[in-house]
């Protein structure tokens, strides 16, 4: 092998192959000169990703996104023109920030893996109406619901009737979603079916968020307390969220 | 809260040279971010972020800095001899001004390929994806800009004191 700067550089960016990579550290125990263009290389590297040439966003600016991004949301009006000057305030809400900031969470962390499980969990939802395979334990009762999972799943998942709030309980379900088996509560609203789907997770708490429907039918997530939560059904949006927040408000959670 | 904030910020801030600057692209490039993540179908929220980041940063650029910056294609980018010779690569190296001047020096389409692949980690070919280059025109960027700033930072740290 001869010597060749553009192949130190591809090895030591990773993006050698195999083959030649084998080729190329056996021609560096016998090449001095390239051994050390390749020291060179990897110390102006090292450097380069040193945290300190990292430009962290001021917090000034993080609260302007969060601001102008909450203006956004509240106002659909299209702006006219981009106002570079434009004065930044930090006056949101500390809840609405945090919603819109939870819900950025949710979309820019992982949207790919994020929409894979909506398909499952859209898939499962499906699966539950056409297989007459809804319930596995019928109850309206939250007191014969919850114990029913005990000794089925490793985690007890919280159970709410919230027929006072026009959701009336249907029962409970054992589902697998992601690998692991879920707790799947079945509501009702009018004729329409809700499967909400239960499981823990160590994630930080998202508020109750719409995600986009799919098949025709509408998906809220949210996740509390190391669970999160998916909710499925074809009722209209607006209400499935109004379900959402119906089981997160602390007064059903306090029954 | 905010992920990749950090990251849209850091690209700003290197590619705009200053704070304020920055910070405005910064906020409109997730603003915008926001209005079309609908459009969004890629594997890679942190590219897609950087990719507005960057179409932002280069409309910015055009409405509010002269033309000509914008005329330096590959060959225009003069190796200068600007080397220390009583520093160390050493001492060069752990100077955090030095390091800042040299990557600052280094004409804006060579900065960014420095900074998506070393400070971000992106490989050539999302490199390519995210800036709509050739994947050769990257790596023969990133390879003229790395040894601008080996001789930059001192002709020890250029391989056998040639290019």
């Amino acid at each position: 092998m001869n010597c060749d700067q553009s192949l130190l550089e591809l090895y030591a960016d990773g993006e050698l192959d195999a083959a030649r990579v084998l080729e190329l550290e056996q021609h560096l125990r016998e090449c001095p000169a390239c051994a050390a263009t390749l020291a060179r290389l990897q110390s102006l590297q090292k450097t380069l990703r040193k945290e300190e040439h990292y430009f962290p966003a001021p917090a000034a600016l993080r609260s302007r996104v969060l601001e102008s991004l909450r203006d956004e949301v509240g106002d659909p009006t299209p702006r006219k023109a981009w106002n570079w000057s434009r004065p930044g305030f930090f006056t949101a809400s500390g809840l609405a920030a945090a919603c819109l900031a939870a819900l950025l969470t949710v979309v820019f962390t992982q949207p790919s893996s994020r929409q894979m499980l909506e398909r499952e969990v859209v898939a499962s939802h499906i699966r539950s109406l056409m297989a007459s395979h809804a319930l596995d334990v019928v109850s309206t009762d939250q007191h014969t619901v919850k114990p029913w999972f005990d000794g089925k799943l490793d985690f007890s998942p919280p159970v709410r009737d919230l027929t006072p709030q026009g959701f009336p309980l249907l029962g409970g379900r054992l589902d697998y979603l992601k690998g692991h088996p879920v707790a799947a509560i079945v509501c009702q609203r009018r004729k329409h079916v809700i499967n909400l789907f239960i499981w823990p997770d160590s994630g930080a708490d998202v508020s109750p968020t719409l995600l986009s429907a799919l098949e025709g039918y509408n998906v809220v997530h949210w996740s509390r307390g190391g669970m999160v939560f998916w909710a499925v059904s074809d009722v209209a949006e607006g209400e499935l969220l109004s379900f959402a927040k119906t089981w997160e408000s602390p007064e059903t959670e306090a029954r | 809260m905010l992920p990749h904030l950090d990251a849209a910020y850091n690209l700003a801030r290197w590619l705009s040279g200053n704070e304020q600057d920055a910070q405005d692209v910064t906020q409109e490039s997730m603003l915008r971010a926001f209005k079309f993540f609908r459009s969004f179908r890629g594997e890679n929220a942190r590219a897609w972020l950087l990719t507005v980041v960057r179409n932002t940063f280069y409309t910015w650029l055009r409405q509010n800095r002269p033309p000509e910056v914008l005329e330096l294609g590959d060959e225009a980018m003069e190796i200068e001899d600007v080397s220390c010779h009583a520093d160390t690569l050493t001492q060069r190296l752990a100077d955090v001004e030095a390091v800042r001047h040299a990557i600052e020096s280094l004409p804006v389409e060579f900065r960014e390929i420095i900074i998506l692949r070393e400070m971000e980690g992106f490989g050539y070919k999302e490199i390519a994806a995210l800036t709509e280059l050739p994947i050769g025109t990257v790596m023969s960027r990133l390879s003229r800009a790395r040894k601008h700033l080996q001789k930059r930072l001192g002709d020890e740290f250029n391989p056998g004191g040639r290019p």
